[in-house]
Protein backbone atom coordinates (compact mmCIF):
# COMPACT_ATOMS: atom_id res chain seq x y z
CA UNK A 1 0.00 0.00 0.00
CA UNK A 2 0.97 3.64 -0.60
CA UNK A 3 2.13 5.74 2.10
CA UNK A 4 0.13 8.44 0.74
CA UNK A 5 -3.71 8.17 1.23
CA UNK A 6 -4.57 6.18 -1.59
CA UNK A 7 -6.70 9.56 -3.53
CA UNK A 8 -9.91 7.91 -4.67
CA UNK A 9 -10.58 7.33 -8.01
CA UNK A 10 -9.17 8.68 -11.30
CA UNK A 11 -11.76 7.17 -12.89
CA UNK A 12 -15.00 9.69 -14.19
CA UNK A 13 -13.05 12.50 -15.67
CA UNK A 14 -15.41 15.23 -13.86
CA UNK A 15 -16.62 13.87 -10.69
CA UNK A 16 -16.73 16.72 -8.35
CA UNK A 17 -15.14 15.43 -4.81
CA UNK A 18 -16.38 18.81 -3.10
CA UNK A 19 -19.14 21.16 -3.90
CA UNK A 20 -21.10 23.75 -2.12
CA UNK A 21 -24.58 25.20 -3.23
CA UNK A 22 -25.61 28.22 -2.22
CA UNK A 23 -23.50 29.22 1.72
CA UNK A 24 -24.01 32.70 2.90
CA UNK A 25 -22.00 33.61 5.49
CA UNK A 26 -22.75 37.04 7.40
CA UNK A 27 -20.76 38.74 10.15
CA UNK A 28 -23.32 41.29 11.93
CA UNK A 29 -24.56 43.03 8.69
CA UNK A 30 -21.15 41.89 6.49
CA UNK A 31 -22.27 39.78 4.29
CA UNK A 32 -18.83 37.98 3.49
CA UNK A 33 -20.45 34.85 1.38
CA UNK A 34 -23.68 35.66 -0.45
CA UNK A 35 -24.85 32.29 -1.92
CA UNK A 36 -21.71 30.89 -3.31
CA UNK A 37 -21.58 27.82 -5.54
CA UNK A 38 -18.03 25.84 -6.00
CA UNK A 39 -17.02 23.05 -6.75
CA UNK A 40 -14.22 21.00 -6.72
CA UNK A 41 -13.10 18.08 -9.17
CA UNK A 42 -11.52 15.33 -9.31
CA UNK A 43 -7.89 15.80 -9.63
CA UNK A 44 -7.52 19.26 -10.67
CA UNK A 45 -5.87 22.13 -8.71
CA UNK A 46 -8.28 24.94 -7.96
CA UNK A 47 -6.98 28.34 -7.97
CA UNK A 48 -9.51 30.63 -5.81
CA UNK A 49 -8.47 34.00 -6.68
CA UNK A 50 -10.07 37.66 -5.49
CA UNK A 51 -9.16 40.81 -3.67
CA UNK A 52 -8.74 41.40 0.02
CA UNK A 53 -12.35 41.15 1.39
CA UNK A 54 -14.11 39.10 -1.48
CA UNK A 55 -14.57 36.07 0.93
CA UNK A 56 -11.80 34.01 0.19
CA UNK A 57 -11.16 32.90 3.58
CA UNK A 58 -14.40 32.75 4.77
CA UNK A 59 -15.40 30.23 1.66
CA UNK A 60 -12.13 28.19 3.07
CA UNK A 61 -12.85 28.12 6.20
CA UNK A 62 -17.14 27.15 5.90
CA UNK A 63 -15.22 24.12 3.41
CA UNK A 64 -12.53 22.94 6.35
CA UNK A 65 -14.80 23.08 8.80
CA UNK A 66 -13.62 26.34 10.88
CA UNK A 67 -16.79 28.24 10.23
CA UNK A 68 -20.60 27.14 10.09
CA UNK A 69 -22.43 29.27 7.28
CA UNK A 70 -25.36 30.11 7.77
CA UNK A 71 -27.36 28.95 5.24
CA UNK A 72 -26.65 26.49 1.98
CA UNK A 73 -24.95 22.83 2.13
CA UNK A 74 -21.97 21.02 1.34
CA UNK A 75 -21.63 17.89 -0.43
CA UNK A 76 -18.66 15.82 0.27
CA UNK A 77 -18.28 13.22 -2.69
CA UNK A 78 -22.06 13.80 -3.42
CA UNK A 79 -22.88 13.03 0.53
CA UNK A 80 -24.22 16.05 2.23
CA UNK A 81 -21.64 16.88 5.29
CA UNK A 82 -22.20 19.24 8.55
CA UNK A 83 -18.31 19.90 9.64
CA UNK A 84 -19.07 21.19 13.72
CA UNK A 85 -15.15 21.90 13.14
CA UNK A 86 -12.10 21.92 11.72
CA UNK A 87 -11.08 18.35 13.18
CA UNK A 88 -14.72 16.82 11.93
CA UNK A 89 -13.03 18.08 8.42
CA UNK A 90 -9.76 16.36 8.92
CA UNK A 91 -11.63 12.88 10.25
CA UNK A 92 -13.39 13.48 6.34
CA UNK A 93 -9.93 13.64 4.69
CA UNK A 94 -10.02 17.34 3.84
CA UNK A 95 -6.31 18.62 5.25
CA UNK A 96 -5.69 22.07 5.68
CA UNK A 97 -1.92 24.19 5.10
CA UNK A 98 -1.83 27.29 6.60
CA UNK A 99 0.60 30.39 5.40
CA UNK A 100 2.64 30.56 8.60
CA UNK A 101 4.86 27.26 8.83
CA UNK A 102 2.35 25.31 10.94
CA UNK A 103 5.49 22.97 12.18
CA UNK A 104 7.26 22.38 15.57
CA UNK A 105 11.30 23.38 14.70
CA UNK A 106 12.87 21.65 17.42
CA UNK A 107 11.14 18.32 16.52
CA UNK A 108 12.63 16.28 13.48
CA UNK A 109 10.90 15.65 10.00
CA UNK A 110 9.40 12.10 10.99
CA UNK A 111 7.59 13.76 14.38
CA UNK A 112 6.74 16.77 12.08
CA UNK A 113 5.03 14.59 9.79
CA UNK A 114 3.16 12.67 11.83
CA UNK A 115 2.63 15.15 15.04
CA UNK A 116 -0.76 15.18 16.67
CA UNK A 117 -0.77 11.57 14.58
CA UNK A 118 1.41 9.52 15.84
CA UNK A 119 2.09 6.08 15.14
CA UNK A 120 2.22 3.48 18.51
CA UNK A 121 4.05 0.21 18.69
CA UNK A 122 1.96 -2.91 17.98
CA UNK A 123 1.06 -5.25 20.11
CA UNK A 124 0.94 -4.74 23.97
CA UNK A 125 4.05 -2.18 23.95
CA UNK A 126 1.48 0.59 21.64
CA UNK A 127 -1.79 -0.47 23.37
CA UNK A 128 -0.59 -0.58 27.32
CA UNK A 129 2.81 1.37 26.93
CA UNK A 130 1.37 3.65 24.29
CA UNK A 131 5.27 3.35 22.79
CA UNK A 132 5.80 5.15 19.74
CA UNK A 133 6.94 3.59 16.74
CA UNK A 134 9.76 5.85 16.00
CA UNK A 135 11.25 3.29 13.36
CA UNK A 136 7.83 3.16 11.58
CA UNK A 137 7.13 7.22 11.61
CA UNK A 138 10.62 7.60 10.25
CA UNK A 139 10.88 4.67 7.20
CA UNK A 140 7.23 6.49 6.07
CA UNK A 141 8.03 9.85 6.67
CA UNK A 142 11.08 8.69 4.11
CA UNK A 143 8.70 6.76 1.74
CA UNK A 144 6.20 9.61 1.51
CA UNK A 145 9.17 12.33 0.71
CA UNK A 146 10.44 9.71 -1.66
CA UNK A 147 7.28 9.51 -3.31
CA UNK A 148 6.66 13.06 -3.48
CA UNK A 149 10.18 13.69 -4.65
CA UNK A 150 10.81 16.27 -2.14
CA UNK A 151 14.06 16.35 -1.60
CA UNK A 152 15.42 17.23 2.20
CA UNK A 153 19.38 17.22 3.20
CA UNK A 154 18.51 13.78 5.99
CA UNK A 155 14.78 12.56 7.21
CA UNK A 156 16.58 12.51 10.60
CA UNK A 157 17.15 16.98 10.79
CA UNK A 158 15.47 18.92 12.66
CA UNK A 159 12.92 21.46 10.93
CA UNK A 160 14.40 24.11 12.35
CA UNK A 161 17.92 23.30 10.32
CA UNK A 162 15.85 23.16 7.09
CA UNK A 163 15.00 26.23 4.73
CA UNK A 164 11.96 28.14 4.69
CA UNK A 165 10.52 26.32 1.84
CA UNK A 166 11.80 22.78 2.70
CA UNK A 167 9.83 23.59 6.18
CA UNK A 168 6.60 24.52 4.32
CA UNK A 169 7.50 21.17 2.27
CA UNK A 170 7.19 19.28 5.38
CA UNK A 171 3.82 20.99 6.22
CA UNK A 172 2.78 20.52 2.77
CA UNK A 173 3.41 16.53 2.62
CA UNK A 174 1.93 16.06 5.54
CA UNK A 175 -1.32 17.20 4.56
CA UNK A 176 -0.46 14.68 1.24
CA UNK A 177 -0.23 12.12 3.12
CA UNK A 178 -3.25 11.88 5.47
CA UNK A 179 -5.46 14.23 3.15
CA UNK A 180 -8.10 11.21 1.64
CA UNK A 181 -9.99 13.28 -0.26
CA UNK A 182 -8.53 16.87 -0.89
CA UNK A 183 -6.09 19.02 -0.01
CA UNK A 184 -6.75 23.29 0.76
CA UNK A 185 -3.84 25.80 0.64
CA UNK A 186 -4.36 29.30 1.82
CA UNK A 187 -1.47 31.18 0.61
CA UNK A 188 0.96 28.48 1.05
CA UNK A 189 3.82 30.19 -0.44
CA UNK A 190 3.47 34.19 0.91
CA UNK A 191 5.85 33.89 3.42
CA UNK A 192 8.82 32.36 1.19
CA UNK A 193 11.27 33.58 -1.57
CA UNK A 194 11.12 33.23 -5.11
CA UNK A 195 13.46 30.13 -5.12
CA UNK A 196 12.05 28.54 -2.11
CA UNK A 197 8.16 29.07 -3.96
CA UNK A 198 9.23 27.13 -6.82
CA UNK A 199 10.00 23.96 -4.72
CA UNK A 200 6.97 24.19 -3.10
CA UNK A 201 4.85 24.76 -6.36
CA UNK A 202 6.42 21.64 -7.71
CA UNK A 203 5.48 19.74 -4.40
CA UNK A 204 1.70 20.79 -5.09
CA UNK A 205 1.62 19.76 -8.81
CA UNK A 206 3.42 16.36 -7.57
CA UNK A 207 0.32 16.43 -5.22
CA UNK A 208 -1.71 17.10 -8.04
CA UNK A 209 0.16 14.29 -10.36
CA UNK A 210 -0.88 11.50 -7.77
CA UNK A 211 -4.56 12.28 -7.83
CA UNK A 212 -5.53 13.99 -4.85
CA UNK A 213 -7.04 17.33 -5.55
CA UNK A 214 -6.07 20.65 -4.10
CA UNK A 215 -7.60 24.00 -3.67
CA UNK A 216 -5.32 26.79 -3.55
CA UNK A 217 -6.12 30.14 -2.03
CA UNK A 218 -3.06 33.03 -4.00
CA UNK A 219 -2.47 36.14 -4.32
CA UNK A 220 0.25 36.06 -7.26
CA UNK A 221 -1.02 35.67 -10.28
CA UNK A 222 1.91 34.60 -12.30
CA UNK A 223 1.77 31.07 -10.25
CA UNK A 224 -2.03 30.70 -10.50
CA UNK A 225 -1.65 30.79 -14.62
CA UNK A 226 1.25 28.27 -13.66
CA UNK A 227 -0.39 25.76 -11.50
CA UNK A 228 -3.97 26.23 -11.65
CA UNK A 229 -6.34 24.04 -13.82
CA UNK A 230 -9.03 26.02 -12.95
CA UNK A 231 -9.35 29.64 -11.80
CA UNK A 232 -12.32 30.39 -9.00
CA UNK A 233 -12.67 34.18 -9.07
CA UNK A 234 -14.46 35.62 -6.36
CA UNK A 235 -15.67 39.03 -6.04
CA UNK A 236 -17.94 41.12 -3.05
CA UNK A 237 -18.76 37.33 -1.40
CA UNK A 238 -19.89 35.70 -4.46
CA UNK A 239 -18.53 33.54 -7.40
CA UNK A 240 -17.43 36.14 -10.60
CA UNK A 241 -16.26 33.56 -12.91
CA UNK A 242 -14.78 29.93 -12.94
CA UNK A 243 -12.46 30.15 -15.83
CA UNK A 244 -9.36 27.86 -17.42
CA UNK A 245 -6.05 29.81 -17.34
CA UNK A 246 -5.80 28.21 -21.32
CA UNK A 247 -8.60 30.44 -22.00
CA UNK A 248 -8.47 33.65 -20.89
CA UNK A 249 -4.79 36.09 -19.80
CA UNK A 250 -4.09 37.28 -16.72
CA UNK A 251 -5.46 40.29 -17.37
CA UNK A 252 -8.82 38.77 -17.88
CA UNK A 253 -8.74 37.44 -14.53
CA UNK A 254 -7.68 40.49 -12.57
CA UNK A 255 -10.30 42.33 -14.67
CA UNK A 256 -13.07 40.06 -13.79
CA UNK A 257 -11.63 40.23 -10.15
CA UNK A 258 -12.14 43.95 -9.83
CA UNK A 259 -15.33 44.27 -11.68
CA UNK A 260 -13.71 45.76 -14.57
CA UNK A 261 -15.62 43.12 -16.62
CA UNK A 262 -18.55 41.10 -15.73
CA UNK A 263 -18.13 37.83 -16.31
CA UNK A 264 -20.40 34.82 -18.00
CA UNK A 265 -18.53 31.93 -16.99
CA UNK A 266 -19.94 31.55 -13.97
CA UNK B 1 18.42 14.31 26.18
CA UNK B 2 18.30 13.36 22.78
CA UNK B 3 14.80 11.16 22.26
CA UNK B 4 12.76 13.83 21.65
CA UNK B 5 14.35 14.56 18.25
CA UNK B 6 15.67 11.65 17.41
CA UNK B 7 18.74 12.01 15.15
CA UNK B 8 20.84 9.58 13.81
CA UNK B 9 23.85 11.33 12.96
CA UNK B 10 24.98 11.15 9.21
CA UNK B 11 27.91 8.98 7.75
CA UNK B 12 29.29 11.79 6.67
CA UNK B 13 29.23 14.06 9.90
CA UNK B 14 32.20 14.45 12.17
CA UNK B 15 32.67 13.23 15.51
CA UNK B 16 32.40 16.77 16.62
CA UNK B 17 29.24 17.48 15.31
CA UNK B 18 27.95 14.10 16.36
CA UNK B 19 29.01 14.98 19.89
CA UNK B 20 27.42 18.18 19.44
CA UNK B 21 23.95 16.46 19.01
CA UNK B 22 23.78 15.05 22.26
CA UNK B 23 22.78 17.20 24.36
CA UNK B 24 23.80 16.57 27.79
CA UNK B 25 27.78 16.67 26.74
CA UNK B 26 28.08 19.60 28.16
CA UNK B 27 26.12 19.45 31.74
CA UNK B 28 27.98 16.39 31.90
CA UNK B 29 31.19 17.91 31.43
CA UNK B 30 30.17 20.47 33.56
CA UNK B 31 29.57 17.86 36.53
CA UNK B 32 33.08 16.40 35.81
CA UNK B 33 35.08 19.42 36.50
CA UNK B 34 32.92 20.59 39.58
CA UNK B 35 34.01 16.74 40.67
CA UNK B 36 37.50 17.20 39.61
CA UNK B 37 37.98 20.72 41.77
CA UNK B 38 35.91 19.31 44.87
CA UNK B 39 37.96 15.60 44.59
CA UNK B 40 41.56 17.49 44.23
CA UNK B 41 40.76 20.05 46.68
CA UNK B 42 39.41 17.88 49.66
CA UNK B 43 40.42 13.76 49.13
CA UNK B 44 37.06 13.22 51.23
CA UNK B 45 34.84 14.58 48.87
CA UNK B 46 35.57 11.08 46.75
CA UNK B 47 35.22 8.83 49.77
CA UNK B 48 31.95 5.98 48.89
CA UNK B 49 30.36 7.75 52.23
CA UNK B 50 30.23 11.05 51.04
CA UNK B 51 29.41 10.13 47.27
CA UNK B 52 26.17 8.61 49.41
CA UNK B 53 25.47 11.35 50.91
CA UNK B 54 25.52 13.44 47.56
CA UNK B 55 23.13 10.99 46.43
CA UNK B 56 20.77 11.80 48.97
CA UNK B 57 20.75 15.17 49.15
CA UNK B 58 19.94 15.23 45.66
CA UNK B 59 16.96 13.27 46.43
CA UNK B 60 14.53 16.33 46.99
CA UNK B 61 15.74 18.80 44.26
CA UNK B 62 15.94 16.14 41.39
CA UNK B 63 12.81 14.48 42.07
CA UNK B 64 10.83 18.01 42.40
CA UNK B 65 13.05 18.86 39.32
CA UNK B 66 11.09 16.28 36.90
CA UNK B 67 8.27 18.44 37.50
CA UNK B 68 10.04 21.72 37.17
CA UNK B 69 11.08 20.22 33.82
CA UNK B 70 7.92 19.28 32.33
CA UNK B 71 6.45 22.34 33.18
CA UNK B 72 8.96 24.38 31.64
CA UNK B 73 9.07 21.93 28.69
CA UNK B 74 5.82 23.93 27.80
CA UNK B 75 7.08 26.96 28.01
CA UNK B 76 6.03 27.73 31.31
CA UNK B 77 7.86 27.91 34.82
CA UNK B 78 6.77 26.49 38.42
CA UNK B 79 7.38 28.75 41.32
CA UNK B 80 5.53 26.53 43.33
CA UNK B 81 7.83 23.41 43.66
CA UNK B 82 8.89 23.89 47.23
CA UNK B 83 5.73 24.78 48.51
CA UNK B 84 3.40 22.21 47.49
CA UNK B 85 5.94 19.82 48.82
CA UNK B 86 6.08 21.38 52.03
CA UNK B 87 2.29 21.31 52.00
CA UNK B 88 2.49 17.19 51.43
CA UNK B 89 5.33 17.31 54.43
CA UNK B 90 2.88 19.16 56.82
CA UNK B 91 -0.18 17.97 55.98
CA UNK B 92 1.32 14.10 55.77
CA UNK B 93 2.99 14.93 59.42
CA UNK B 94 -0.21 16.90 60.95
CA UNK B 95 -2.61 13.52 60.00
CA UNK B 96 -0.28 10.92 61.17
CA UNK B 97 0.61 12.73 64.51
CA UNK B 98 -3.07 13.23 65.02
CA UNK B 99 -3.55 9.59 64.98
CA UNK B 100 -4.70 8.99 61.45
CA UNK B 101 -3.51 5.81 58.59
CA UNK B 102 -0.28 7.37 57.83
CA UNK B 103 -0.64 5.35 54.64
CA UNK B 104 -4.36 7.13 53.96
CA UNK B 105 -2.36 10.46 55.45
CA UNK B 106 0.39 10.20 52.72
CA UNK B 107 -2.16 9.58 49.77
CA UNK B 108 -4.40 12.24 50.89
CA UNK B 109 -1.55 14.59 51.36
CA UNK B 110 -0.10 13.45 47.40
CA UNK B 111 -3.97 14.12 46.23
CA UNK B 112 -4.10 18.08 47.97
CA UNK B 113 -0.26 18.43 46.16
CA UNK B 114 -2.03 16.91 42.66
CA UNK B 115 -4.69 19.69 43.47
CA UNK B 116 -2.56 22.71 43.51
CA UNK B 117 -1.25 21.73 40.48
CA UNK B 118 -4.64 21.44 38.74
CA UNK B 119 -5.22 24.55 40.39
CA UNK B 120 -2.14 26.01 38.79
CA UNK B 121 -2.89 24.56 35.80
CA UNK B 122 -6.47 25.59 35.52
CA UNK B 123 -5.03 29.01 35.87
CA UNK B 124 -2.57 28.42 32.92
CA UNK B 125 -4.23 26.92 30.99
CA UNK B 126 -8.14 28.02 30.99
CA UNK B 127 -7.18 31.97 31.81
CA UNK B 128 -4.14 32.29 30.02
CA UNK B 129 -2.41 33.61 33.26
CA UNK B 130 1.36 33.83 32.78
CA UNK B 131 2.70 30.66 34.59
CA UNK B 132 5.55 32.71 36.63
CA UNK B 133 2.49 35.18 38.12
CA UNK B 134 -0.01 31.89 38.72
CA UNK B 135 2.82 30.15 40.46
CA UNK B 136 4.10 33.02 42.52
CA UNK B 137 0.72 33.58 43.84
CA UNK B 138 0.38 30.30 44.86
CA UNK B 139 3.93 30.02 46.63
CA UNK B 140 2.82 33.00 48.18
CA UNK B 141 -0.54 31.60 49.47
CA UNK B 142 0.80 28.35 50.50
CA UNK B 143 3.93 29.46 52.56
CA UNK B 144 1.39 32.10 54.57
CA UNK B 145 -1.14 28.78 54.46
CA UNK B 146 1.47 26.14 56.15
CA UNK B 147 2.46 28.84 58.28
CA UNK B 148 -1.00 29.48 59.70
CA UNK B 149 -1.57 25.70 60.03
CA UNK B 150 1.50 24.42 61.88
CA UNK B 151 1.44 27.89 64.05
CA UNK B 152 5.08 28.71 62.81
CA UNK B 153 6.88 25.92 63.85
CA UNK B 154 8.49 22.71 62.53
CA UNK B 155 7.40 19.57 64.30
CA UNK B 156 9.06 16.10 64.21
CA UNK B 157 6.97 13.25 62.40
CA UNK B 158 8.03 10.00 63.69
CA UNK B 159 6.19 6.79 61.81
CA UNK B 160 7.86 4.07 59.80
CA UNK B 161 6.02 4.25 56.84
CA UNK B 162 6.13 8.41 56.24
CA UNK B 163 10.00 7.75 57.29
CA UNK B 164 10.00 4.36 54.98
CA UNK B 165 12.12 5.94 51.53
CA UNK B 166 15.09 6.88 54.32
CA UNK B 167 15.61 3.28 55.01
CA UNK B 168 19.15 2.40 53.63
CA UNK B 169 20.72 -0.93 51.76
CA UNK B 170 24.33 -1.46 50.53
CA UNK B 171 25.63 -1.26 47.03
CA UNK B 172 29.53 -2.44 47.39
CA UNK B 173 30.76 -0.01 49.81
CA UNK B 174 28.14 2.56 49.04
CA UNK B 175 24.85 3.50 51.34
CA UNK B 176 21.75 3.91 49.45
CA UNK B 177 18.66 5.20 50.44
CA UNK B 178 14.94 3.91 48.97
CA UNK B 179 14.52 7.06 48.39
CA UNK B 180 17.36 7.29 45.88
CA UNK B 181 15.81 4.32 43.96
CA UNK B 182 12.58 6.35 44.35
CA UNK B 183 13.93 9.09 42.43
CA UNK B 184 15.78 7.14 39.97
CA UNK B 185 12.47 4.87 39.09
CA UNK B 186 10.54 8.24 39.14
CA UNK B 187 13.25 9.58 36.27
CA UNK B 188 12.82 6.16 33.93
CA UNK B 189 8.99 6.79 34.29
CA UNK B 190 8.87 10.56 33.47
CA UNK B 191 11.32 9.89 30.67
CA UNK B 192 9.59 7.05 29.38
CA UNK B 193 6.48 9.11 29.37
CA UNK B 194 8.35 11.78 27.59
CA UNK B 195 10.38 10.41 25.07
CA UNK B 196 8.77 7.28 23.99
CA UNK B 197 4.68 8.38 23.97
CA UNK B 198 2.47 10.31 22.33
CA UNK B 199 1.62 12.78 25.34
CA UNK B 200 5.47 13.41 25.97
CA UNK B 201 5.67 14.42 22.18
CA UNK B 202 2.87 16.72 22.63
CA UNK B 203 4.49 18.25 25.63
CA UNK B 204 7.31 18.88 23.69
CA UNK B 205 5.04 20.20 20.31
CA UNK B 206 3.36 22.27 22.79
CA UNK B 207 6.41 24.18 24.29
CA UNK B 208 7.80 24.42 20.69
CA UNK B 209 5.30 25.63 18.62
CA UNK B 210 1.73 26.08 20.38
CA UNK B 211 -0.12 27.29 17.11
CA UNK B 212 1.09 24.35 15.26
CA UNK B 213 0.04 21.93 18.09
CA UNK B 214 -3.47 23.28 17.65
CA UNK B 215 -3.91 23.41 13.99
CA UNK B 216 -3.14 19.54 14.14
CA UNK B 217 -5.44 18.71 16.64
CA UNK B 218 -3.68 18.66 19.65
CA UNK B 219 -5.91 19.28 22.37
CA UNK B 220 -3.22 22.10 23.74
CA UNK B 221 -5.56 23.30 26.80
CA UNK B 222 -5.72 19.82 28.10
CA UNK B 223 -2.37 18.76 27.42
CA UNK B 224 -1.35 21.88 29.69
CA UNK B 225 -3.64 21.02 32.37
CA UNK B 226 -2.26 17.32 32.62
CA UNK B 227 1.21 18.65 32.36
CA UNK B 228 0.76 20.89 35.82
CA UNK B 229 -1.13 17.95 37.46
CA UNK B 230 1.13 15.76 37.09
CA UNK B 231 3.54 18.10 38.06
CA UNK B 232 1.77 18.50 41.24
CA UNK B 233 1.84 14.43 42.18
CA UNK B 234 4.97 14.28 41.87
CA UNK B 235 5.67 16.90 44.08
CA UNK B 236 3.80 15.18 46.67
CA UNK B 237 5.47 12.03 46.20
CA UNK B 238 8.57 14.63 46.87
CA UNK B 239 7.00 15.12 50.25
CA UNK B 240 7.06 11.64 51.04
CA UNK B 241 10.62 11.46 49.93
CA UNK B 242 11.74 14.50 52.00
CA UNK B 243 10.10 13.14 55.29
CA UNK B 244 12.50 9.93 54.82
CA UNK B 245 15.60 12.22 54.39
CA UNK B 246 14.64 14.39 56.93
CA UNK B 247 11.47 13.32 59.83
CA UNK B 248 10.39 16.44 60.05
CA UNK B 249 7.52 18.70 58.47
CA UNK B 250 8.97 22.81 58.54
CA UNK B 251 6.80 25.26 57.08
CA UNK B 252 10.53 27.00 56.31
CA UNK B 253 11.37 24.36 54.61
CA UNK B 254 12.87 23.92 50.84
CA UNK B 255 13.52 27.90 50.55
CA UNK B 256 15.83 26.99 47.87
CA UNK B 257 13.87 24.47 45.93
CA UNK B 258 13.07 27.01 43.56
CA UNK B 259 16.29 28.07 42.74
CA UNK B 260 18.42 24.28 42.70
CA UNK B 261 15.17 23.02 40.82
CA UNK B 262 15.13 26.01 38.17
CA UNK B 263 18.86 25.50 38.25
CA UNK B 264 18.91 21.86 37.55
CA UNK B 265 16.48 22.21 34.33
CA UNK B 266 18.68 25.01 33.33
CA UNK B 267 22.11 23.55 33.43
CA UNK B 268 20.73 20.44 32.09
CA UNK B 269 20.24 21.64 29.02
CA UNK B 270 16.15 22.07 28.77
CA UNK B 271 15.47 25.91 27.60
CA UNK B 272 13.53 28.44 29.59
CA UNK B 273 11.61 29.19 26.28
CA UNK B 274 10.35 25.67 25.85
CA UNK B 275 10.14 23.02 23.86
CA UNK B 276 13.57 21.78 23.97
CA UNK B 277 15.89 19.87 26.22
CA UNK B 278 14.48 16.53 28.78
CA UNK B 279 15.24 14.71 31.82
CA UNK B 280 18.75 13.10 31.46
CA UNK B 281 20.07 16.75 31.88
CA UNK B 282 17.84 17.75 34.14
CA UNK B 283 19.56 14.90 36.26
CA UNK B 284 22.78 15.44 35.68
CA UNK B 285 22.02 18.90 36.41
CA UNK B 286 20.52 17.86 39.86
CA UNK B 287 23.80 16.18 40.41
CA UNK B 288 25.56 19.30 39.46
CA UNK B 289 23.74 21.39 42.60
CA UNK B 290 24.01 18.60 44.65
CA UNK B 291 28.05 18.31 44.21
CA UNK B 292 28.03 21.92 44.34
CA UNK B 293 26.15 22.49 47.49
CA UNK B 294 28.32 19.19 49.06
CA UNK B 295 31.67 20.06 47.98
CA UNK B 296 31.23 23.73 48.79
CA UNK B 297 29.90 22.67 52.43
CA UNK B 298 33.33 20.15 52.68
CA UNK B 299 35.05 23.40 51.80
CA UNK B 300 33.36 24.99 54.88
CA UNK B 301 32.08 27.19 53.02
CA UNK B 302 28.87 29.39 54.46
CA UNK B 303 25.28 28.19 52.54
CA UNK B 304 24.66 31.93 51.75
CA UNK B 305 27.57 31.60 49.46
CA UNK B 306 26.57 28.88 48.08
CA UNK B 307 22.78 29.82 46.85
CA UNK B 308 25.22 32.86 45.67
CA UNK B 309 27.16 30.15 43.32
CA UNK B 310 23.71 28.44 42.23
CA UNK B 311 22.78 32.52 41.37
CA UNK B 312 25.74 32.16 39.39
CA UNK B 313 25.00 29.18 37.90
CA UNK B 314 21.51 29.77 36.50
CA UNK B 315 21.94 33.08 34.89
CA UNK B 316 25.37 32.07 32.83
CA UNK B 317 23.06 28.47 32.03
CA UNK B 318 20.19 30.85 30.88
CA UNK B 319 22.66 33.15 29.30
CA UNK B 320 24.21 30.34 26.83
CA UNK B 321 20.38 29.44 26.33
CA UNK B 322 19.42 32.83 25.18
CA UNK B 323 22.29 33.08 22.81
CA UNK B 324 22.17 29.64 21.01
CA UNK B 325 18.69 30.65 20.70
CA UNK B 326 19.66 33.68 18.90
CA UNK B 327 21.75 31.50 16.74
CA UNK B 328 18.70 29.44 15.61
N1 LIG C 1 -14.54 36.96 11.81
C1 LIG C 1 -15.03 38.00 11.11
N2 LIG C 1 -15.76 38.95 11.72
C2 LIG C 1 -16.28 39.98 11.02
N3 LIG C 1 -16.12 40.15 9.73
C3 LIG C 1 -15.41 39.24 9.04
C4 LIG C 1 -14.82 38.12 9.70
N4 LIG C 1 -14.16 37.38 8.77
C5 LIG C 1 -14.33 38.02 7.60
N5 LIG C 1 -15.07 39.13 7.76
C6 LIG C 1 -15.48 40.03 6.69
O1 LIG C 1 -15.96 39.26 5.62
C7 LIG C 1 -15.51 39.76 4.39
C8 LIG C 1 -14.73 38.68 3.65
O2 LIG C 1 -13.49 38.45 4.33
P1 LIG C 1 -12.44 37.31 3.93
O3 LIG C 1 -13.18 36.04 3.74
O4 LIG C 1 -11.35 37.32 4.91
O5 LIG C 1 -11.92 37.83 2.51
P2 LIG C 1 -10.55 37.49 1.76
O6 LIG C 1 -9.95 36.28 2.38
O7 LIG C 1 -10.97 37.28 0.35
O8 LIG C 1 -9.68 38.68 1.88
C9 LIG C 1 -14.68 40.99 4.71
O9 LIG C 1 -15.50 42.13 4.57
C10 LIG C 1 -14.29 40.80 6.14
O10 LIG C 1 -14.12 42.03 6.77
MG1 LIG D 1 -7.95 36.06 3.34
Amino acid sequence: MSVLAAPEAKAAPVRNVLEARGIVKSYGHVVALDGVDFELRAGEILAVVGDNGAGKSTLIKTLTGAVVPDSGEILLDGEPVHFKGPLDARHRGIETVYQDLAVAPALDIPSNLFLGRELLSPGLLGSLFRRLDKRRMRDEAERAMAELKFRLPSIASRVENLSGGQRQGVAVARAAVFARKLVIMDEPTAALGVRETGQVLELIRTIRDRGLPVVLISHNMPNVFDLADRIFIMRLGRRAAVVSPKSHSMADVVAIMTGAVKADGG
Amino acid sequence: MSSATPSAPEASAGLLSRVKTIPSVGPVLVLLAFCLVFAVTNPRFLAPHNLSIILQQTIVVGTLAIGQTLVILTAGIDLAVGAICVLGTIVAGKLVNLGYDPMLSMLFAVVLCTLSGLVAGTLVSRLDLPPFIVTLGTLGILTAALRLISQGGAFPVQDSFLGLTGNTFRVGSFVLTYGVLAMLLLYAAAWYLLNETRWGRHVYAIGNNPEAARLVGIPVRRHLLQVYALAGLIYGITAWLALGRIPNADPNALQTANLDSITAVVIGGTSLFGGRGGLVGTLIGALIVGVLRNGLTLAGIDPLWQDLVTGILVILAVAFDQLSRRRR
